[in-house]
């Protein structure tokens, strides 16, 4: 469904590359863990899969293939016409990423306004069960939010809900749950596999948390320095890493937090 | 609801503590009114009288709260020089400052939003063309934040009343008896005050554009599928405001300043010439009255901002109150 062939991305201020001949490939209905530390290239090449890569200020070649559709070097129109609709982003920071002067609901529903012909009417409702299927009580209240009237776990699931709103094939996660806490982490990952699962939605979940990308992902890449070291079967990956920097990055998982009770 | 309360009341109380000042510093710098009327070589049962019909030889707080109930009724008290009541003579001139100041005020908005958002519409491009541009645009606007009301008044008075015989400069100025003549004539003298305005507004909005392009809720915007002026003006114009309207605020309250001067110069008959006269010529009660109307107009633009930024930005509304 989402292909990325041989992408390479340099910033004009950076010497090196921020990634470096990334090929991945995401099948209908799965969920890619893509693991790594920070400035490894995770985010970069999730950006440049959203059309969000600062085109100005950076040099970028390869493809990135959505069913079949180029991306990377598409024209602005064409972009918008995927963004929001065909692919949802969720980002780390949802206190920041929300924009704190409009209503949470009108945020969701922004993705309707843009992508289909609903009237208002319909676009509140569409909203409000968007809100509602994110688990979130009182939908309607919520919608009438703003974001500074709600904790950080309640934005994050209006963000995905705002994300899911249009259906769309395939949800990139950047970080998602790094900023919240760890109950409300396992909450958001259960929601995240029951969206995964009801829509099929397929998903690109990044971390540098490999405990979560575990809990969640049926396949997991690891990237390092902006080039992609491993990839395989999360369970292959884990219990039989090939290269040096996944084996450290297993290594280093606390010991006490491999149950899996998730 | 209770915000808006708190602000009025406050206003209000400000209010109360200017016109007191108002009134104490007049009554410590003047000197005897009466002896300022009549000259000093008048006699003693002259002065005594005159006291006594203008209620000079009443207590301080007595004459200070007559005066303060009188903006009330309407009884301003009566001017010295011209031994007529104060509230027709002032009456008679706000409505021409009034007009001009209101009129300013709403070509300065009316002006810097749209020309702030069109500054920064290209902003990121590369490139020489691109820099040349914002050279240009930096230039001008430096140029018009840089001219004082009262010279862009003369050379319009000059363009468009000396060359282009838009309208008459030094002539009888049309009274608000005939709307239409006299916000045409008043519009002159309204675009000079905005100019400078405008420029320091448009500078002020497209900085905290900018500023508020680097968010992440921009990165959110264009990740559903806004365009770029869905992004500026659903997003980023909001966020922006906030500053920019304490900023307004600020300029509705110095526009009238501006009305006072530039009044001068296109021969409006407001405020500004009354006051002046006022100064000059020792006239007390003409001079307080439009000081503490001044006032007024001050810290009553301080409040209307509170309360447009609160509208605008609802964490504001968390300062101790629901809606």
């Amino acid at each position: 469904m989402l292909e990325i062939r041989d992408l390479h991305v340099k910033f004009h201020n950076r010497d090196r590359e921020a990634v470096s001949g990334v090929n991945l490939t995401i099948q209908d209905g799965e969920i890619l863990g893509l693991v790594g530390e920070s400035g490894s290239g995770k985010t970069v090449t999730a950006m440049s899969v959203a059309g969000l890569l600062p085109r100005r200020s950076c040099d970028y070649s390869g493809e990135v293939l959505l069913d079949g559709v180029e991306l990377l070097h598409a024209k602005r129109d064409l972009l918008r016409t995927v963004q929001g609709k065909s692919i949802g982003v969720v980002f780390q920071e949802p206190m920041t990423a929300m924009n704190p002067l409009m209503k949470v609901g009108e945020q969701v529903s922004e993705t309707l306004l843009l992508h289909t012909d609903l009237s208002k009417e319909d676009r509140y409702w569409c909203a409000v069960n968007a809100l509602g299927e994110v688990e979130l009580d009182n939908p309607e209240e919520v919608y009438h939010k703003y974001p500074f009237e709600l904790s950080g776990g309640m934005l994050q699931r209006a963000m995905i809900a705002a994300a899911i709103v249009c259906r769309p094939k395939l949800l990139l996660l950047d970080e998602p749950t790094t900023a919240l806490d760890v109950t409300i982490q396992a909450q958001i990952l259960k929601l995240l596999k029951r969206l995964n699962e009801s829509h099929g939605t397929s998903m690109l979940f990044i971390s540098h948390n490999l405990n979560v990308v575990r809990k969640l992902c049926t396949r997991v890449a690891v990237m390092q320095r902006g080039v992609l070291v491993e990839e395989g079967l999360t369970q292959e990956v884990y219990a039989n890493p090939q290269h040096p920097y996944t084996q450290h990055l297993i290594a280093a998982i606390p010991r006490r937090d491999r149950r899996e009770d998730v | 609801m209770r915000y808006a309360v708190r602000k009025v009341l406050t206003l209000l109380m400000t209010m109360l503590i200017v016109s007191f000042l108002a009134f104490l510093a007049f009554e410590l710098v003047s000197g005897d009114a009466a002896v300022a009327l009549l000259g000093t070589n008048a006699t003693q049962e002259r002065l005594e009288a005159l006291r006594e019909e203008l209620g000079l030889n009443r207590p301080f707080m007595t004459r200070y709260f007559s005066w303060l109930a009188g903006f009330f009724t309407g009884d301003l008290g009566v001017s010295f020089s011209y031994k007529i009541p104060v509230s027709g003579l002032v009456g008679q001139k706000i409505p021409a400052t009034l007009t001009l100041s209101l009129m300013s005020f709403v070509l300065i908005v009316a002006a810097s939003i749209p020309l702030g958002m069109w500054s920064v519409r290209w902003e990121g491009r590369k490139g020489r063309v691109w820099r040349t541009i914002d050279a240009v645009r930096t230039t001008f606007n430096q140029l018009f934040m840089s001219i004082p009301p009262f010279f862009s008044g003369i050379l319009i008075s000059w363009v468009f009343g000396i060359l282009l015989r838009w309208f008459q400069p030094g002539g009888a100025f049309p009274t608000p008896a005939e709307p239409g003549r006299f916000l045409w004539h008043l519009l002159f003298p309204a675009v000079a005050i905005a100019l400078p305005r405008v420029a320091m507004t448009v500078r002020m909005l497209r900085s905290t554009i900018i500023f508020q392009m680097n968010s992440d809720y921009v990165r959110t915007a264009i990740s559903r599928g806004n365009d770029r002026s869905n992004v500026l003006w659903r997003h980023v114009l909001r966020n922006a405001l906030p500053p920019v309207v304490a900023f307004l605020a600020q300029t509705m309250a110095e526009v009238v300043a501006g009305s006072i001067v530039v009044e001068q110069v296109f021969g409006v008959p407001g405020l500004g010439r009354l006051l002046l006269g006022g100064i000059s010529g020792r006239d007390w009660p003409v001079v307080q009255s439009i000081i503490v109307i001044l006032a007024f107009w001050v810290v009553l633009a301080g409040t209307l901002g509170d309360l447009v930024s609160q509208r605008i930005d609802p964490r504001l509304r968390l300062g101790g109150d629901g809606e």
